[in-house]
């Protein structure tokens, strides 16, 4: 049976132009000739590959629409319906061996004689693979989506395909109801529009024309002796042999081929990248815009090849300053002010050594990924040693993310092991963050026969293993992981020791914990201080002078938050900060007003505001007499780059290719550097985007955007998603803000964008020193930020209670937030 | 250059016709009363209603710059039907007649009015089929005609302008200085919508660039351009900009939107019956005060080569001088 293809006025309203869909009747490799339906999108160049979709059940070539409008038009796009299903001809059941020979019809009949991209999800995939493993000459590339081959190790075949199969079930909810069609673009994920649900029920209104889509569910073997079973593990036993690119661009939230199943596939190619979309579903081709990530992989693979890696030098382990030593095993190592507990050089060694002993012996290997999940304090510290040791990957994500972020960031990471007190490796657990992880109690390591770290036998990991999945703050949107090498953590670990001359008599106050780590790595004495590390503000002046008592601390490092509240809660002088030399803040901009009267508190101190982020730090560094030397330029003076860190400017409108402008000219913050992170994880596009290669070697681009003086200083002016795009150009939001901070009674300033980019205007929001209210300025004071603003124009001068600003820092503000809710409000939709 | 420009009677149109007799312009004003206009302006009292006045004022002119329009809420349609639409029929007419290959039609940017805010856009297509609002219907069926006019040997381009003020309106400084005075400010909502108004010597430098600039080959014809100052403001630090000027206290009485909207349509209704002038409120200023209204400036920039010189501060100053000197 021929279905009638759907008319031009159909087809215009699912949003597909009616020019690329046509039939074309296929000869067969049983012999007989069979009538597909095919969107057919041409591409503008010959020398453009050509881009095969094959979709899965119970959908059709409407499946690639989006794909179909918005890839690259170099390229030719082909969307055949698969036969039996959408507006192909009506054959019947059709096993899995014939449909894969059925793509190979499809291609002959086409005349596509070059290899293509095959690009497919749910069992397209599958299909796309065995198409793959059998002409492998015939594929250049393949992107799957939300697919799978085989069932991942220790889970089920996806629960909602088995109820869709079983027996009672099957025919009814696939065929004689339309449950399984119209239920598929309701299952977890972003909402599909209403045009896009109808479109994809469209060719399977009747019972009869469901036929194909209930055969589909009847192929999908749940035994070992079902035919395609064995076909299945054919295949998937062939794609270690495929040489082509695979990138896998993955929903996952998809209840059916989860992440487990993303897992499984990146397990078995050779040349294999993961980009995951934490909201997006089993329909995310449709869902979100696949298109940059299919050009991405086009792109990634006609590059040339990457740059060499040519560390060939050994490294100074992390561990390796911790020691027991005769001079020093009666000396503190590590204080923690919150527990009231200290712990020796020896009594150090010795813990790390046992925590790394005991992990291994519950099973953790090298490479293994760790959750470490303890609350700040010396077990943490120990923890994290203990790890990199043993050369497991610690997996920290900060409670300044939130519990929703945290457990979004764990979960993300796919960890094997938790380790943690009870309550959080069962919490883990429970709210599904590592569902299949190993729990390791805290309780149980430290219970554990004792080990010195210097006598285990255990292979330590080599200079260019994992050892870190950390987290940005996700201020700019949701926390992604960054992966850290050993050689890349040592080479932040040195350029922190030479940038601050520290020296073995160097005693460390951290209030914040992710730096508290460090310390054993520097060789250095560590305090912490009695805080709540989720929210920095909490630290008080007391609770600093306390920790640094305690060490006699000579550095003190704390969030501009923190060091804000210290300001605030300090009676007088702090006699123990007396000693400190150095104080260094980071994470966010510090206010200079915070510094000065910081130094009043400390006035022997020298105070750091090193500049970079989670990705690569430190990037550039100024004191703050450096900075009252500088005096007032475009933006916030954040230093000369430190030794061994490039920083280049890029062209923001220079696209995907990296192009320096002329110093004074502001762009893009572009960075390379030995303790640069190795990229993201599971977020490959993502990382495509971020690190471009220029004269052989990656750069990773910042966000920011500033620009670097004549004196090679760097200024950054805001990020540059926070540009505000006027009928003028580029407007860079921290300028503007200097400049109304610098008005009496303004504490801190975001200047936003509103109303379509290339003629947004202007809000400046404001909080003030007084009480605070929410509405328009004064008149008084708008008039002021005006002036001080000029010659930019304001549309608006508002004042707030409170600035939207992230967790972790409590200081970077979301100005993307702020720009919607001020658009909202000056709309007068507010009423 | 011979101009027929009618509705000279208002500030904008006086102020273009001005202007261009100023630059050495041969300029025909054609309106209903005789003006004080600049020596040099050659007046012809007629009504655009009658299509022959019209033709004969258009007699050897080289361009026509149509203002002549009803406005208000007060009237029936058969009197904003006439004027407006009519009207605009037989200026096109009498361009034909004439062999006159450029026309500017005065429009305003209430014709793509939908009660929604409008937020950096260009000038949408004008909307046809309200109901009651005689005003921005019959300008908005006036505009499709003029740019639908616009052909191989007649160029027409509409011009929009959004909120003019200056010294010597009567129309929005003019009213709110009125009822500052009285002690009778309204504000709807929370004043907070932004609005970009147009300083009266922007809107005038406008109308003249789109004289100077339609002609059959440019690409202005039969397109519609929204023209405003490019500066929008909420809509309380203008009314509080205005007042200030004039010296008077600003303390408005706040009206919720809604019941700005209620009153505004019993309002419409009632007061033609008992009182003169134009009524305090209408639903159709209650939504202009409350949406948000401003626009892509870069239509007039890059096709007309148009921007505005005087900005609003600049604009203040000089309301607040003119204020002082009429002391």
């Amino acid at each position: 049976m021929n279905p009638a293809v759907p008319s031009a006025a159909d087809l215009a309203a699912f949003g597909l132009d009616p020019s690329w869909s046509r039939t074309i009747e296929v000869p067969g490799h049983d012999g007989t000739t069979r009538r597909w339906h095919v969107l057919d999108r041409p591409g503008r160049s010959a020398t453009a590959p050509t881009v095969l979709c094959l979709h899965g059940n119970p959908t059709w070539s409407f499946l690639w629409s989006r794909l179909l409008r918005e890839l690259d038009p170099a390229c030719r796009v082909i969307a055949p319906d698969q036969l039996s299903m959408g507006y192909s001809a009506h054959v019947g059941a059709r096993r899995y061996v014939d449909r894969v020979a059925d793509v190979h019809d499809l291609v002959q009949a086409l005349g596509l004689d070059g290899p293509v991209w095959l690009v497919a999800q749910d069992w397209g995939g599958a299909i796309a693979m065995g198409f793959a493993v059998a002409h492998p000459e015939l594929v250049a590339g393949l992107v799957l989506s939300n697919t799978g081959i085989a069932v991942p190790q220790g889970r089920h075949a996806p629960w909602l395909i088995r109820l869709a199969a079983s027996h009672g079930v099957h025919r009814w909810a696939t065929r004689s109801t339309p449950l399984f069609v119209r239920g598929t673009p309701f299952l977890p994920g972003m909402a599909l529009t209403r045009v896009q649900r109808t479109a994809l029920a469209a060719p399977y209104r009747s019972a009869d024309r469901r036929e194909g889509v209930a055969g589909f569910v009847a192929d999908v073997p749940f035994t070992d002796l079902h035919v395609t079973k064995c076909e299945l593990d054919r295949v998937a036993q062939g794609l270690g042999a495929l040489r082509v690119p695979v990138r896998l661009v993955w929903g996952s939230k998809d209840p059916v081929f989860n992440d487990d199943f993303a897992e499984d596939l990146r397990g078995r190619f050779h040349d294999v990248e993961l980009h995951r979309i934490a909201a997006a579903g089993h329909l995310c081709v449709l869902e979100t815009s696949i298109a940059p990530f299919v050009e991405a992989a086009i792109a990634d693979a006609v590059a040339p090849a990457g740059t060499t890696n040519d560390d060939t030098v050994d490294i100074e382990p992390l561990w390796s300053r911790i020691v027991a030593s005769e001079s020093s095993n009666s000396e503190i190592a590590i204080s923690d002010a919150a527990a009231d507990e200290a712990i020796t050089h020896a009594g150090f060694a010795e813990r790390v050594g046992t925590f790394a002993a005991a992990m291994r012996a519950e099973g953790v290997q090298r490479g293994d990924r760790v959750a470490v999940l303890v609350p700040p304090g010396i077990d943490l510290i120990a923890v994290v040693y203990a790890c990199w040791r043993i050369g497991a990957v610690t997996v920290v994500a900060d409670g300044g993310l939130g519990l929703r972020g945290l457990g979004r960031a764990v979960r993300s990471a796919r960890v094997k092991f938790v380790v943690g007190p009870r309550q959080a490796t069962v919490a883990a657990r429970t709210l599904r963050w590592a569902p299949t992880a190993t729990s390791i109690h805290l309780g149980s390591l430290r219970r554990a026969p004792t080990w010195q770290l210097g006598a285990l036998a255990i292979v330590p990991p080599a200079p260019d293993d994992p050892a870190a999945v950390v987290f940005t703050s996700g201020a700019t949107g949701p926390s992604k992981g960054v992966r850290y090498t050993h050689r890349q953590l040592c080479a932040q670990r040195d350029a922190l020791q030479s940038l601050y001359d520290i020296t073995p008599g160097d005693r460390f106050v951290a209030a914040f914990a992710p730096f508290a780590v460090f310390g054993p790595a520097l060789g250095i004495v560590t305090g912490l201080a009695d805080m709540d590390v989720t929210a920095p503000a909490t630290l008080t002046a007391a609770a600093l002078d306390d920790a640094c008592a305690r060490i006699g601390a000579t550095m003190v490092f704390a969030s501009p938050a923190a060091l804000a509240n210290v300001l605030h809660t300090a009676a007088g002088l702090l006699p123990s900060l007396a000693n400190v030399r150095l104080v260094m803040s980071a994470g966010a901009p510090v206010p200079i007003e915070t510094l000065r009267g910081l130094s009043r508190l400390c006035p022997a101190a020298e105070l750091c505001t090193p500049y970079g982020m989670t990705e690569v730090l430190p990037v550039a560094d100024i004191t703050l007499t450096g900075r009252a030397a500088v005096g007032e330029g475009r933006g916030v003076c954040v230093g000369l780059p430190v030794p061994g860190c490039d920083v280049l400017i890029a062209d923001t409108d220079a696209g995907a290719a990296l192009t320096a402008v002329p110093t004074g000219i502001t762009g893009e913050v572009v960075v390379h550097t030995p303790w640069m992170s190795s990229g993201y994880d599971r977020l490959w596009l993502t990382q495509q985007a971020a690190r471009p290669t220029l004269d052989g070697r990656i750069w990773h681009r910042t966000g920011d955007v500033g620009h670097l003086d004549s004196e090679g200083r760097l200024w950054i002016e805001g990020r540059v998603v926070h540009l505000i795009h006027t009928t003028d150009g580029a407007v860079t939001p921290v300028p503007l803000e200097v400049a109304a901070e610098s008005v009496a009674g303004v504490a801190r300033a975001a200047a936003v964008g509103i109303g379509p980019l290339g003629v947004q205007q202007v809000v400046v929001v404001l909080e003030t020193t007084g009480d605070r209210v929410d509405g328009a300025a004064t008149p008084e004071l708008a008039a002021a930020v005006r002036a001080a603003a000029s010659p930019q124009a304001i549309a608006a001068v508002w004042t707030t209670k409170q600035l939207p600003v992230d967790i972790r820092h409590n200081a970077k503000i979301d100005r993307t937030a702020l720009g919607r809710t001020m658009e909202h409000v000056l709309s007068g939709s507010s009423r | 250059m011979k101009v027929l420009v009618t509705g000279a009677g208002s500030l904008l149109l006086g102020g273009v016709a001005a202007t261009l007799a100023a630059r050495g312009d041969d300029v025909v004003c054609l309106q209903r009363r005789m003006l004080a206009l600049p020596e040099g302006v050659h007046q012809v009292q007629g009504d655009v209603r009658d299509a022959d006045v019209v033709r004969a004022a258009a007699e050897g002119c080289d361009a026509i710059l149509h203002g002549a329009a009803r406005v208000g809420v007060l009237g029936t349609w058969d009197d904003f039907r006439s004027v407006n639409v009519d009207g605009t029929t037989n200026v096109l007419s009498a361009a034909r007649a004439n062999g006159i290959a450029r026309v500017v039609h005065v429009s305003t940017p209430s014709v793509a009015h939908s009660g929604h805010s409008l937020v950096g856009v260009g000038a949408d297509a004008a909307v046809i089929g309200r109901k009651g609002a005689f005003y921005a219907e019959s300008k908005a069926l006036a505009e499709q005609i003029a740019l639908a006019a616009n052909d191989d040997t007649l160029a027409v381009v509409a011009i929009r302008p959004h909120l003019v003020w200056g010294p010597g309106d009567t129309q929005l400084v003019g009213r709110i200085v009125e009822r500052a005075t009285a002690g009778r400010l309204l504000m709807v909502g929370d004043g907070s919508a932004l609005v970009d108004t147009t300083y009266i010597d922007n809107a005038i430098s406008a109308h003249v660039a789109a004289l100077d600039g339609v002609r059959p080959d440019a690409r202005c014809a039969g397109r519609a351009y929204v023209v405003a100052n490019g500066e929008p403001r909420t809509v309380r630090e203008l009314v509080e900009g205005i007042c200030l000027a004039a010296g008077v206290p600003f303390a408005p009485r706040h009206v919720p939107v809604g019941v700005a909207m209620r009153v505004g349509a019993v309002v419409e209704k009632l007061w033609p019956r008992f009182r003169d002038g134009e009524p305090p409120i209408t639903r159709f200023v209650a939504e202009q005060l409350s949406t948000a209204h401003w626009f892509d400036p870069r239509p007039m920039r890059d096709d007309l080569g148009w921007s505005p010189t005087v900005s609003l501060d600049e604009g203040f100053a000089r309301l607040r001088d003119w204020f002082a000197s009429a002391r």
